[in-house]
């Protein structure tokens, strides 16, 4: 057979391939574009915000719809606290989880305890704030809040962040409800991740003597440091963004406060509260604006996680 | 056999849609405000079983309604803050008022019982902008000469999300003390100076009976069902008068609507010994020039309908109806303002 009918018969029968391979590339393509859409539709949907208040909007904590002024500082400083305290208490928590699953947990145990982190992060956001709100924050507010006020608020220093009339709802609870919300997430990214770490490595250190922190702190650690970050992310990503739970505990006020046991405001949940209402083209704008600058953060620590990663993936490769 | 049984119900189910479908096509659509939702609801229910059609209403707030009536996507909007004659005249709209009902404030402090704690509007502008911060506070013993008041810190509660109800409760601050008026003002969201907020009544009233020596103000309705501790208010005759629908009704009727032009009438403040001093009513707002005037006059129809028989209905739901003065001035405003694209009255 000549060359030239194979290669236009292959072709021929290579259809669906292309075909595939078109469609595959628009499904891609379909990403970034409404990637593009969202951002270009943010940034005209706060024009007239940016054009009246400029940079100001970012350093300005007035929030008054009646007079038409507007600055974001409060929910930003809000949101960027929450998620920081969330992690703070969830990332040792979930380290926990994992390591006692995968290396310490009774065979037995394993499958049901595995089974309720992953229960655990399929509950509705409404849900925990509703149990944040009727369960958690009376509680919190009888009795642990008001020993903070007494202990850690006398406290030289660190003292005002600890004062405050203990109201059970405010930073701190939002931060405690954020942070049971996205250990889950994490617990379940670092469990999967130190499942693959190969037995021969983990039984050539026991068999070195090491012990079972040493094991994990030396082997399995360094060995899934990506994918920890990665779970870590995945979690302050949902931390940033979670709008009902933090709603219905964070106090809703727009005030500064250097107490965390007083009422603030996160972006996500002035979002969910304003919106609806909002009349008047400044006091939307303000609002998509605000939505604007999450759509932002996020973007930021996302590729702030990236690049430290990327650094990370050099260094090693250099000391190797 | 059990084949030819379901044939059969099944055509019968596609005659049955076919037969109601026209009915479909004359239904009502309305948009707004989430306060009178459980009213409308209930209206829209009894009135679809008595003329089959029916009324569909999405209570996504004030805001909405009015973007939703503006662009025309709905028959009827509805807004708890009335709209100013001159945006009326701008937006081609008319407005008249539905129903009615009170703000009223709810304390938490111990030892005091509902309808006990009395207070006026100087006093509660004054908790409000961080001034009294107190329970024993000199102005609050003054109104309170019996009543025992802890000396503890009042934790304030308002709502967080832009609200009619808020509109209603900052107007009436607004009127009766001026640093209020200049250091906050009045709208369906402003800038408080103290407090914790609440995402809507069931927000607020939730967060009221959880904090202890907490004030916050809720629809009538809320602090009813929810069984909570309101207080008793100094009205502008200077009596102290408790939140009932005698109180409310009190109020509308000392209302001058007749020389209020759009309906732009705030309930607050109103004159008359037994005026609730925090009264409101939610409105309707429509075109006054109709595309279609045949749902135009469905939706008149209906709160024709809804003003005649809807009346027991809306007092079981803590809701006040317009009293009989109010609903003629407002039959007569459809005649002169809502015209088809001929120039006709709809409503006849």
């Amino acid at each position: 057979m000549p060359n030239f009918l194979r290669y236009t018969r292959s072709k021929l029968q290579n259809w669906p391939d292309v075909l595939f391979r078109g469609v595959t590339r628009l499904s891609a393509l379909f990403v970034l574009i409404l990637l593009a859409a969202i951002i270009g539709s943010l940034v005209m949907g706060s024009l007239p915000a940016i054009k009246t208040f400029g940079f100001h909007f970012l350093v300005s904590s007035e929030w008054d719809p009646v007079a038409d002024q507007f600055g974001a500082l409060t929910p930003i400083i809000g949101t960027l606290v929450t998620a920081s305290i969330a992690l703070l208490i969830a990332v040792p928590i979930s380290f926990g989880i994992s390591l006692f699953l995968t290396e310490l947990s009774p065979r037995w145990l394993r499958r049901p305890l595995g089974i309720a982190v992953e229960l655990l992060a399929g509950i509705p956001s409404i849900i925990y704030g509703m149990w944040g709100l009727f369960v958690f924050a009376p509680l919190f507010a009888d009795h642990v809040e008001p020993w903070i006020n007494d202990h850690l608020g006398t406290l030289p220093m660190i003292g005002s962040f600890f004062s405050g009339p203990p109201m059970g709802i405010g930073i701190l609870t939002a931060s405690i409800i954020l942070a049971i919300m996205v250990i889950p997430f994490i617990a379940s990214v670092m469990r999967d991740v130190f499942e693959v770490v190969p037995a021969l490595l983990k039984e050539s250190a026991y068999g070195l003597g090491a012990t079972t922190w040493e094991v994990v702190w030396n082997i399995v650690v360094p060995y899934t440091k990506v994918g920890v970050a990665g779970g870590i992310m995945l979690g302050l990503g949902r931390a940033l963004g979670e709008t009902m739970a933090v709603t219905f505990v964070i106090g809703n006020a727009n005030s500064l406060s250097a107490s965390l046991l007083m009422p603030g405001n996160s972006i996500s949940s002035a979002l969910a509260n304003e919106f609806n209402e909002a009349v008047g083209e400044i006091y939307t704008s303000s609002l998509i604006e605000l939505g604007l600058i999450l759509f932002f953060i996020t973007f930021v620590v996302l590729a702030l996680a990236r690049f430290m990663l990327y650094k990370l993936a050099k260094r090693e490769g250099k000391a190797a | 056999m059990t084949k030819l049984k379901t044939i059969v119900k099944s055509l019968g189910l596609v005659t049955a849609i076919v037969a109601t479908s026209p009915a479909f096509a004359t239904d009502i659509t309305g948009a707004g405000a989430t306060f009178p939702y459980p009213i409308y609801a209930k209206w829209a229910e009894a009135y679809k079983a008595k003329t089959t059609v029916g009324m569909n209403y999405q209570s996504i707030g004030s805001g909405g309604g009015i973007k939703q009536i503006n662009a025309k996507t709905v028959d009827f909007g509805a807004s708890d803050m009335p709209l100013k004659p001159e945006v009326l005249e701008k937006d081609g709209l008319m407005q008249f008022p539905a129903v009615m009902g009170g703000v009223v404030p709810v304390v938490n402090v111990n030892g005091i019982e509902a309808g006990q704690l009395k207070l006026d509007g100087a006093t509660l502008a004054a908790i409000y902008l961080g001034k009294i911060t107190k329970w024993n506070d000199p102005a609050i013993a003054a109104l309170n000469p019996s009543t025992k008041l802890p000396d503890e810190g009042i934790t304030v509660v308002h709502r967080s999300d832009g609200s009619g109800t808020t509109f209603i409760f900052t107007n009436y601050l607004s009127k009766v003390s001026a640093d209020w008026k200049s250091a906050v003002g009045e709208g369906t969201a402003v800038s408080w100076k103290v407090g914790t907020g609440g995402k809507g009544n069931e927000g607020v009233a939730s967060y009221v009976q959880r904090i202890k020596n907490s004030i916050g103000y809720v629809e009538y309705a809320y602090a009813l069902q929810n069984k909570m501790t309101y207080s008793q208010l100094k009205n502008r005759d200077g009596q102290f008068v408790k939140p009932e629908d005698t109180s409310f009704k009190a109020a509308a009727s000392g209302a001058d609507w007749e020389h209020a032009p759009g309906f732009y009438e705030l309930l607050t403040n109103e004159p008359g010994k037994a005026s609730w001093p925090i009264t409101g009513a939610t409105f309707i707002l429509m075109h006054k020039v109709q595309d279609k005037p045949a749902s135009a006059e469905a939706v008149l129809s209906f709160f024709d309908w809804a003003y005649s028989n809807g009346s027991e209905m809306a007092a079981a739901l803590d809701y006040v109806p317009m009293p009989d003065k109010v609903q003629k001035l407002v039959r007569a405003a459809w005649k002169t303002e809502i015209k088809g694209a001929d120039g006709k009255a709809i409503w006849k």
